[in-house]
């Protein structure tokens, strides 16, 4: 029993700094561990109260630096380098998990009361009265965010605020840079053949297409027009194809072609945004799977078929333009 | 006696939206609903949790594991269409966040 307890501090070295960036970069994103077990923080004694966390750096990097000043225990499980939130859909920050690490670890020697604090997002995970039946602790789900944990505790409850997830312009801007570094194995091959195809205009557009939804999409989500994710990039998409539009009818096209082009160029980009759209989803912090799933059966066909009739649009109005037809 | 009304055992509180189900009838007002909901679906009654705003439901899953009593019902799952889409065209079963997924 007990496999030794490691000392965790409040403070951030410039490692942790940038073991952070690395991970909100998506740079080897299942490495950003910790190692699982019992933690000392500061100088606990058998009183103090228990903290559970997971073994991603960012979720144990948030609990720790939170609890500035208060010593406790935290008791870390192995969630395989994923977040709290994340894992517990998985089952890894789970009632099993948790089970084993508060036997492995010897913690019921360690303190005299028999109680445990969770992340309110680890609930998804956790059976609370399976853990107290297995281990005789009492599971408390503490607030969604570390950073409230000392009102929490000054309070001794939460605050209604304190139990709701929301999605403020800070927690979409960090997700941001995974999102572009993950589209650029399309986008590269993509702006590659557009340029070869149909110059640096055409290429711009690819460009446009995925910043759109993959930079502008999160900022601006709760100010696009429109309901679902999905209906929200297309209108986004429509809007940066108007310049691409705008420039082509300056180019000396007839007024037909121009009106065709124009109709062209949103039926292309309107999808490709309206799909980075939709599978941001599970990026935010409210979308159900029932909901997910009739906008995936909604949207998906009509993309389809805007790509199609817009493809072959552009390719009538190229050849109209240059002769061919 | 509280001016309560009574709940029968068996009622369903069933809605168009989503897949949560709630049997107010089994409810022990036990509170954990209300405290482990990311999006205040269930309220603390006085006699027994409230269903105040299903429309808000993620599927989380979080209030049927912690209830002790059964009283929650939910199909959870994850709401996102990256995994789901990526589940259909590779044939697999398990719709779950993968490492190559979105930033979270």
């Amino acid at each position: 029993m007990g496999e030794g307890i490691a000392t965790a501090t409040s403070e951030l070295t410039s490692r942790d700094r940038w073991d952070h960036v690395q991970a909100r970069l998506g740079y080897r994103r299942m490495q950003h561990l910790v190692a699982p077990g019992l933690y000392r923080l500061g100088s606990p004694s058998r009183s103090s109260p228990v903290f559970v966390s997971a073994n991603y750096t960012l979720s144990f990097d948030a609990l720790r630096t939170s609890l500035r000043g208060i010593d406790a225990f935290i008791l870390v499980l192995d969630t395989k380098g994923v977040n709290v939130w994340c894992a517990a859909g998985k089952g890894t920050f789970g009632t099993e998990e948790l089970v084993a690490k508060v036997r492995s670890t010897g913690l019921a020697e360690q303190v005299d009361h028999r109680r445990l604090m969770l992340p309110q997002l680890g609930a998804p995970g956790v059976a609370a009265h399976v853990v107290k039946k297995e281990t005789g602790f009492t599971v408390e789900y503490g607030p969604v965010r570390a950073a409230d944990i000392p009102e929490y505790l000054r309070r001794g409850e939460a605050t209604a605020e304190m139990r709701r997830v929301a999605f403020p312009l800070r927690d979409r801007a960090v997700l941001v840079p995974v999102e572009v570094i993950q589209s650029l194995r399309y986008l590269l091959p993509a702006m590659i053949l557009l340029y070869i195809a149909g110059g640096a205009g055409a290429m711009m557009m690819a460009v446009a297409a995925v910043l759109g939804g993959t930079v502008l999409f999160p900022l601006l989500l709760p100010f696009l027009p429109t309901k679902d994710f999905t209906s929200k990039g297309l209108v986004l998409g429509a809007v940066l194809a108007l310049p691409f539009a705008y420039l082509h009818a300056g180019s000396g096209a007839s007024l037909w072609t121009a009106a065709s082009f124009a109709a062209a160029i949103i039926l292309l980009i309107a999808p490709v945004v309206g799909y980075f759209g939709l599978n941001f989803t599970g990026c935010s912090t409210y979308t159900s799977r029932t909901g997910v799933k009739k906008e995936i059966f909604r949207w998906v066909p009509i993309m389809v078929a805007m790509l199609v009739v817009g493809g072959a649009l552009m390719a009538t109005t190229l050849m109209i333009e240059t002769g061919w037809l | 006696m509280l001016d309560i009304p009574m709940v029968a055992a068996d009622k369903v509180d069933d809605n168009g939206i989503n897949t949560l189900r709630y049997m107010p009838g089994r409810c022990i007002n036990c509170g954990r609903c209300s405290e482990v909901c990311p999006h205040g679906v269930f309220r603390q009654g006085e006699k027994r949790a409230v269903l105040s705003q299903p429309e808000r439901c993620m599927e989380c899953g979080a209030c049927q594991l912690n209830c002790p009593t059964g009283a929650v019902q939910v199909e959870s799952g994850v709401g996102c269409a990256a995994a789901m889409i990526k589940a259909a065209l590779t044939g697999s079963k398990e719709v779950t966040c993968g490492p190559d997924c979105c930033g979270r």
